[in-house]
């Protein structure tokens, strides 16, 4: 199978900082793969040197075989880049955008068609006359994906598509990029939300400062690391929490105590515990550990 | 293997929606400039009439036109590449176009073309106004084309330095205003540099703006203070030196790529 996107030791450094520390990764043709991290993992970065928005200090990458700087024209034709930020040129509306975007890439009238099915795709039918500057956030998401799109990539990147958009529009978009992954697109979306990753993505790879950490099926990657966090409010009263759970405790703010749990079962024995000094639980929440508490794991440091 | 079709067809889009970004605002890229010219023109030549004569056959009010022309031409050739970057920068969305595969030529060609339009379409208008309050000749059209164009041309190019340096609209005000504004009152719009102290003489001699637009003034009158090859080779050379710059700074992705 052909290679998507192949990393190879991409080194980014801005003055003394070092952003990128050497990435090497492979995506395969076809796949839905999730880039996860926190703020600041490196990311953005690695994505702005793929689309060609940024250069590499060292080290290179190709896209469907074309290298990013050598062959730079036939990397960027691969490939579609939907950016972080709500950007949007104040000046024309959906389809004129859409249109001027295909042109760039060389693509005149012959491309209509498929500039319509794309409105149509993100439902932006109503909206395709209308200046983008009078588009709410959701429409402006949208428009930026249908953007990405104008020139048919075979690769699409997703930075972070999900932010500050609401639920019901989340899940139409990505039943559309799930479309089009099943169509045949490559598909590398970045999020700090790990439930996205899990329901879409086949294979992930997480980052953390500047490094890939983990690269692992999804499956896998959340039996790894799987746990859950207990939130308790705890009426002390000068009482110590037991020492055998003190261990387990991840955060304590006021008198809201988080514990998180490799297992679920350790609830009964927190309960037990708090039961035997007689330490009444006021309220309580179980949650599922976000990427945060997988990070803390693989990292091993509290940040 | 280059694609003809393609590298054109990319041009030719980036061209097109620069100039539909200017003709949208119309009312502020070419009204405002040209009622700007239109009144310098009643006032100036109302006051100064009587007074200044510079070429013995050739009336003040006729003198001051090709002046006042050529300084619009050039502030909105400046203003419509610089401004359109910096507008891009602040709001982000100039990474339209840095994700396509338009070359730094392209970029350059489409962003140039729209200045000189936008330039020219200014002083076009600026013309049709003055036909309608004096009698102007046209000795040579092609001079007058070619000072035209090369001005646009010089200024549409230093436009794109301006806004790929700049990263805040203050900082092109500095351009505006410390540039250009000085360079257009200094050229000899409203004057022959003749009757100038030997000082500054001198000091608009080293003013590109000068050269423009008393080559281009000789282009209707047919006299003019410097020889008009010479006055082009100058232009000409600067427009070389500027192009040079700027097609570094985009081949090297200055300020755009980080």
């Amino acid at each position: 199978m052909k290679k998507a996107i192949v990393f190879n030791k991409v080194k980014k450094s801005f003055g003394k900082l070092e952003a990128l520390k050497g990435i090497d990764l492979t995506i395969e043709e076809g796949e839905f793969f999730a880039l996860l991290g926190p703020n600041g993992a490196g990311k953005s970065t690695l994505i702005n040197i793929l689309a060609g928005l940024a250069k590499p200090s060292s080290g290179s990458i190709k896209v469907m075989g074309y290298d990013v700087i050598q062959d730079y024209q036939n990397a960027r034709r691969s490939l579609g880049v939907v950016p972080q930020e709500l950007v949007f040129d104040p000046f024309f509306n959906v389809r004129e955008m859409l249109r001027f975007q295909a042109g760039y890439f060389g693509k005149g009238r012959e491309n209509d068609d498929w500039i319509d099915e794309v409105i149509e795709g993100l439902d932006l039918q109503e909206k395709a006359n209308t200046n983008m500057r009078m588009l709410s956030g959701g429409m402006k998401r949208r428009a930026l994906i249908a953007q990405a799109l104008v020139h048919k990539p075979p690769v699409i990147v997703l930075d972070e598509p999900t932010a500050g958009v609401d639920v019901e529009l989340r899940n139409r978009l990505w039943q559309f990029i799930k479309k089009l992954n099943q169509k045949g697109h490559t598909i590398v979306l970045t999020t700090h939300y790990l439930e996205e990753a899990e329901a879409l993505c086949s294979r992930v790879a997480m980052m953390d400062q500047g490094k890939v950490v983990a690269l692992d099926k999804t499956r896998n990657l959340l039996k790894r690391f799987s746990a859950k966090n207990l939130k308790l409010r705890l009426d002390l009263k000068g009482k110590k929490i037991p020492i055998n759970i003190q261990k387990l405790i991840q955060s304590k703010d006021h008198d809201f105590i988080t514990f998180l749990l490799e297992e679920i079962s350790e609830v009964e024995f927190i309960m037990g515990e708090l039961k035997k000094t007689k330490i009444k639980i006021l309220d309580m929440e179980l949650t599922n550990s976000d990427l945060e508490n997988v990070f803390l794991k693989l990292t091993g440091s509290k940040r | 293997m280059i694609n003809f079709k393609n590298e054109f067809l990319g041009t030719w889009t980036l061209l097109k929606k620069e100039l539909l970004r200017f003709w949208r605002v119309v009312f502020q890229t070419v009204a405002a400039p040209v009622i700007t010219a239109v009144l310098y023109l009643l006032i100036f030549s109302h006051v100064l009439a009587n007074h200044v004569k510079v070429y013995d056959n050739i009336e003040y009010t006729a003198f001051l036109i090709p002046g006042l022309i050529m300084m619009s031409l050039l502030q909105n050739s400046f203003a419509n590449s610089s401004s359109s970057l910096i507008q891009s920068k602040v709001m982000g969305n100039i990474v339209f176009i840095l994700l396509t595969p338009i070359t730094y030529l392209q970029f350059f060609l489409a962003f140039l073309i729209a200045s000189i339009v936008r330039g020219v379409f200014v002083g076009a208008c600026i013309y049709l106004f003055a036909l309608l309050y004096v009698d102007l000749p046209m000795l040579h059209p092609w001079i007058i084309f070619g000072f035209a164009m090369i001005g646009g041309a010089l200024l549409g190019t230093f436009g794109i330095i301006a806004g790929i340096w700049a990263h805040r609209f203050d900082q092109m005000a500095v351009f505006q205003n410390f540039v250009i504004m000085p360079l257009s009152f200094l050229s000899g719009v409203f004057y022959s540099i003749h009757s100038l102290p030997p000082f500054w003489q001198k000091l608009s001699q080293l003013n590109p703006f000068f050269y423009m637009i008393d080559g281009f003034r000789y282009g209707f009158f047919g006299q003019s203070d410097v020889a008009p090859l010479l006055s082009l080779s100058i232009v000409t050379f600067f427009f070389i030196v500027l192009a040079s710059l700027t097609l570094g700074m985009l081949k090297s992705g200055y300020k755009l790529r980080s």
